[in-house]
């Protein structure tokens, strides 16, 4: 019923679709059967949340969706990061079918606890663990700002990302546009979210998503960084080697594609390994995590003075509009906006990532707005 | 007339002939006269870590040197345990030769950062550069070699292994000009991208002393003949793509090329092979003494009829595809046969997909009097099978394995591996590397302790069950230089108590083990010609203090802290106020 909502919804799961589509439909029809009164949108029955969510109708949210969808965090267009997905709890309370524009924060204080980073440490390690700590000693110089929202109770479950179940968060209005501050704690602590669910989904990845099969049997353990030592020039060329092969044996391919990643202005590169994720949400998510730190604040690297350099307002202008894209290099040699054809093929083809300037994305970007377009 | 007053040519002279760094380092410890003769008279030297000496420092001592040769990262970024960005960086060493090396010829460099910058200043520099070897660097791109080729108008070797090139377009090999005639070998095999072919073939063309080329994976099978032809002369060849569309023509044009090449006798390559094309190799086979197979995805039998035209082998590299059976051939066939390496065809399957067990490795020793270096992959292993081996190769010198499942047992008795382990540095006096896989106690450590003596590199994974496993090796390896730890459950006590032979070491590494800040720190303070790194890439290091350090490495070093460390990185030295801001 209402498409474009549920772009970033799609991969996940279906159920959400009919879960939001269903509830006005249901809040209405019931009018019939003369339970209760509703409002024209059925908010009066549904979560108690906010009644300022009656004002967003379809067309509304497709306006920011859209916005969204190039906005921001590596604007992968008309997907989101898992931790943007539609809270579930206030989905099933049957909250309209508004996407909450932002996550459900964990607290501020947010900890990782000692407990569920051993949960962690048995799973994939290296450069797939987070900022979560750093970004709790880089967000110092914000904790003194007033941000929009208060908050909430601790959101890290390890679950798997593509449930992208976070309790409610009470002190939330969801209905707020996100503001740069926000969307700076957003991108330091949703990382705690993620880091926390990531290796659970490394695991249970498998069984959940349905599309995607990064390991021969469903269940397979978590790859272990570093483990079998085998060097990423072998994993690769077998890696592409049994792509070939793939066509006519139907086995499964090896574990391991690793790709660079860069981002302008960023110092060094990065690598990932892109069978670890299975749709783009998750690719995003981890890399919002692994370059937050440049967008933030420079790592406390020798060459800048690191924090005081940032300024609020920097910062603002970094998280307000399409500041970066992200582009990836194709087998041809050429520059694609990423999101654009489906996972697989993405992967396939996918030679390196690269977070560009918003600016230098200019002529990629309304491709997506016009898809998105399409799509509603 | 005593040797203290021979003249110093003529002690030069004489110190020519030693060329171990071991031996050279020796002389100059002599006296003072000698030091000095020897500095004067070093042509060549090797930094096993980048960090533990400034360039300015060794161009001071060795004035006179025309080879250098650097390592950068640790052996596990490998593996991908260091972080993108750690470190390694050559090119403050190549701006300090650009001055002080000026007729450097040779420059050799493993896991290391080499930008475009670095190898345009090397072409610009250095007039009698001859050799470049980029062994698993990184950071540069066919711009950096385009230079290279253009400049250095002597060069006689450029060998790219397994680095990771970026591939602009650009055709770089037509920067050689014409007028070099001088390449005696050339490496692309790990070029992604295509390369000229007849900017290649002009190339092989013109350069009669060409012995060694090793081709990429995009040089199609149909051309392989062509280039054979015009360089018959060749000793070593990696061959691009192995696989054409089965027509007879190409069969015969390449089984006539390669029976041409009448001093081959290494080949590598073999991407995508079609079985059908390799009988066009067998006439080389009886002189060939290297197979490196391991990229070769073909089945056993097939491996099998090649191996087997190849008595003289003495080097094979090989996918598990070659099963058990055929190390039973190659053990009946190649007599001469030194190194052994089976690499995993799929390493991350949760089951055996090969019939490739330890018996394999068994029957390899039994039959192969010369074996001394063997790397393994395989799923399962037994203690009887390592004191097979360990009894019937004492002359052993590298024994790497690889169970892929961590922490699998020996599989007849459910035991730990200790003892079979054991049997290795027991009846292998002389082992100089050792890689340790599956269930494993701290007794395995303890045999390591007491036997390993000349043991000088040792890598450990999942293995051990208290700081004691860590404190006999570190105190009973006497020859230890490089040990590389992951995932195993040694703390702070081991790594204190025997803080000083940190600094008779090259490195340690240690990562996801149980070494608290607090003893990083202390190391760091006490043991000033140590660098105690921690890496972490979620925060420093000391804002959760209750955890251990994810990631450490220690290394000795002359020249303190380094001043290239990321953001992820923190030198926990004297002033162990973190490096923040």
């Amino acid at each position: 019923m209402s498409p474009p909502l549920l772009l970033g919804v799609e991969e996940e799961g279906q159920s959400n679709v009919s879960l939001m589509a269903s509830s006005p439909s249901d809040c209405i029809s019931q009018n019939v059967s003369g339970l209760q009164e509703r409002n024209y949108l059925g908010l009066s029955d549904c979560s108690s949340v906010d009644s300022s969510a009656a004002s967003s109708l379809p067309v509304d949210n497709k306006n920011k969706l859209n916005l969204k969808a190039t906005e921001l965090r590596l604007g992968l267009p008309g997907s989101e990061s898992p931790e943007r997905e539609p809270d579930l709890s206030l989905l099933s309370s049957g909250k309209l079918d508004e996407k909450p524009l932002f996550p459900l924060l964990p607290s501020k204080d947010g900890i990782c606890p000692g407990s569920q980073k051993n949960v962690v440490s048995g799973n994939k390690r290296g450069f797939s663990d987070t900022m979560d700590r750093f970004s709790e000693v880089k967000s110092s110089v914000y904790t003194e700002k007033n941000w929009m929202f208060s908050v909430g109770p601790d959101s890290e479950s390890p679950q798997s990302v593509g449930q992208g179940k976070f309790p409610g968060n009470s002190g939330m209005n969801p209905m707020l546009r996100p503001t740069g501050a926000q969307q700076a704690i957003m991108k330091e602590m949703a990382p705690n979210a993620l880091e926390r669910s990531r290796p659970a989904a490394n695991g249970t990845h498998n069984k959940a998503s349905a599309s995607n099969n990064n390991m021969s049997a469903p269940a397979a353990k978590a790859q272990v960084v570093g483990w079998p030592p085998i060097r990423s020039f072998r994993k690769n060329s077998l890696a592409t080697t049994s792509k070939n092969n793939d066509e006519v044996d139907g086995k499964p391919g090896p574990g391991a594609l690793f790709i660079k990643v860069s981002m302008d202005g960023a110092p060094y590169l990065r690598k990932v390994d892109l069978r670890t994720y299975t749709n783009y949400g998750e690719l995003s998510s981890a890399l919002e995590k692994m370059f937050s730190c440049f967008t933030i604040g420079q790592c406390g690297s020798h060459e800048a003075p690191g924090r005081e350099m940032l300024s609020e307002s920097k910062l603002k202008d970094l998280l307000h509009g399409s500041e970066y894209v992200l582009t990836y290099e194709d087998k041809d040699g050429d520059w694609m906006l990423v999101g654009d054809v489906p996972w697989e093929m993405f992967i396939d083809s996918c030679k390196r990532l690269k977070i560009m300037k918003g600016s230098d994305a200019i002529g990629l970007a309304p491709r997506a707005m016009e898809k998105s377009k399409i799509r509603n | 007339m005593s040797y203290s007053s021979l003249p110093e040519d003529v002690l030069e002279h004489v110190f020519s002939f030693v060329q171990s760094d071991k031996d050279r380092n020796v002389i100059s410890l002599v006296c003072k006269s000698w030091y000095e003769i020897e500095r004067w008279c070093r042509r060549r030297i090797f930094v096993g870590n980048c960090y533990a000496v400034s360039p300015r420092m060794a161009i001071r001592r060795f004035p006179e040197v025309r080879s250098v040769e650097l390592k950068g990262k640790p052996h596990f970024a490998d593996f991908n345990l260091v972080p993108e960005g750690w470190g390694g960086y050559v090119y403050p060493w190549i701006r300090a030769m650009a001055g002080g090396y000026p007729w450097l010829e040779e420059l050799k460099l493993k896991r290391m950062v080499v930008t475009d910058e670095s190898l345009e200043l090397i072409a610009k520099s250095l007039k009698n550069f001859k050799v470049l070897v980029l062994s698993s660097c990184e950071g540069f791109s066919t711009h950096g070699l385009a230079a290279i080729a253009a400049d250095c108008k002597n060069l006689k070797e450029l060998d790219l292994w397994e680095s990771d090139v970026e591939d602009p377009s650009g055709n770089w090999l037509s920067k050689f000009p014409d007028t070099c005639t001088s390449l005696v070998s050339l490496n692309i095999a790990c070029l992604g991208s295509e390369v000229s072919f007849s900017a290649l073939e002009r190339l092989v063309v013109r350069c009669p002393n060409l012995r060694t080329l090793r081709l990429n994976r995009a040089v199609p099978l149909e051309k392989l003949a062509h280039l054979l032809r015009q360089a018959p002369q060749l000793v070593e060849l990696g061959t691009g793509t192995y696989s054409a569309d089965l027509r007879p023509d190409i069969f015969s044009n390449l089984a006539g090329a390669f029976s041409g090449c009448k001093e081959l006798k290494s080949l590598s390559g073999f991407w995508d092979v079609v079985p059908a094309y390799l009988p066009a190799v067998y006439s080389v086979c009886s002189g060939l003494t290297t197979l490196n197979l391991s990229y070769a995805t073909i089945q056993s039998p097939d491996l099998i009829k090649l191996v087997s035209q190849c008595p003289k082998l003495q080097c094979l590299w090989v996918l598990d595809y070659i099963e058990d059976s055929g190390l039973e051939a190659l053990a009946a066939t190649c007599k001469d046969l030194r190194e052994l390496r089976v690499f995993p065809s799929e390493p991350f399957g949760d089951e055996p997909n090969v019939s490739l067990t330890e018996q394999g490795l068994v029957l390899v020793s039994e039959g192969c009097p010369k074996l001394e270096s063997v790397l393994y992959f395989c799923r399962r292993m037994s203690n009887d099978a390592l004191v097979t081996i360990a009894k019937n190769r004492p002359s052993m010198i590298r024994f790497r394995l690889c169970i892929i499942d961590p922490q699998t047992p020996d599989y007849l008795t459910l035991e730990p591996l200790d003892v079979g382990f054991g049997a290795i540095v027991q009846h292998c006096k002389d082992l100089r590397r050792l890689s340790l896989s599956g269930l494993l106690t701290d007794r395995v450590f303890e045999y390591i302790g007491t036997y390993a003596k000349k043991l000088e590199m040792l890598s450990v994974a999942f293995a051990g069950e208290s700081d004691l496993g860590l404190h006999h090796v570190l105190s009973g390896c006497d020859s230890l230089r490089k040990l590389e730890i992951m995932d195993c459950p040694f703390g702070d006590k081991a790594l204190l108590a025997n803080a000083a032979k940190l600094e008779t070491m090259r490195s340690l590494w240690m990562s996801s083990c149980s070494v608290s800040f607090e003893a990083c720190k202390l190391l760091g303070q006490k043991m000033p010609r140590l660098n105690v790194e921690v890496i972490d890439e979620s925060g420093p290091p000391d804002s959760r203090p209750e955890l251990p350090v994810k990631k450490l490495y220690i290394y000795r070093t002359v020249t303190g802290r380094r001043i290239d460390m990321p953001g992820f990185v923190w030198n926990v030295g004297e002033d162990s106020a973190l490096r923040l801001s």
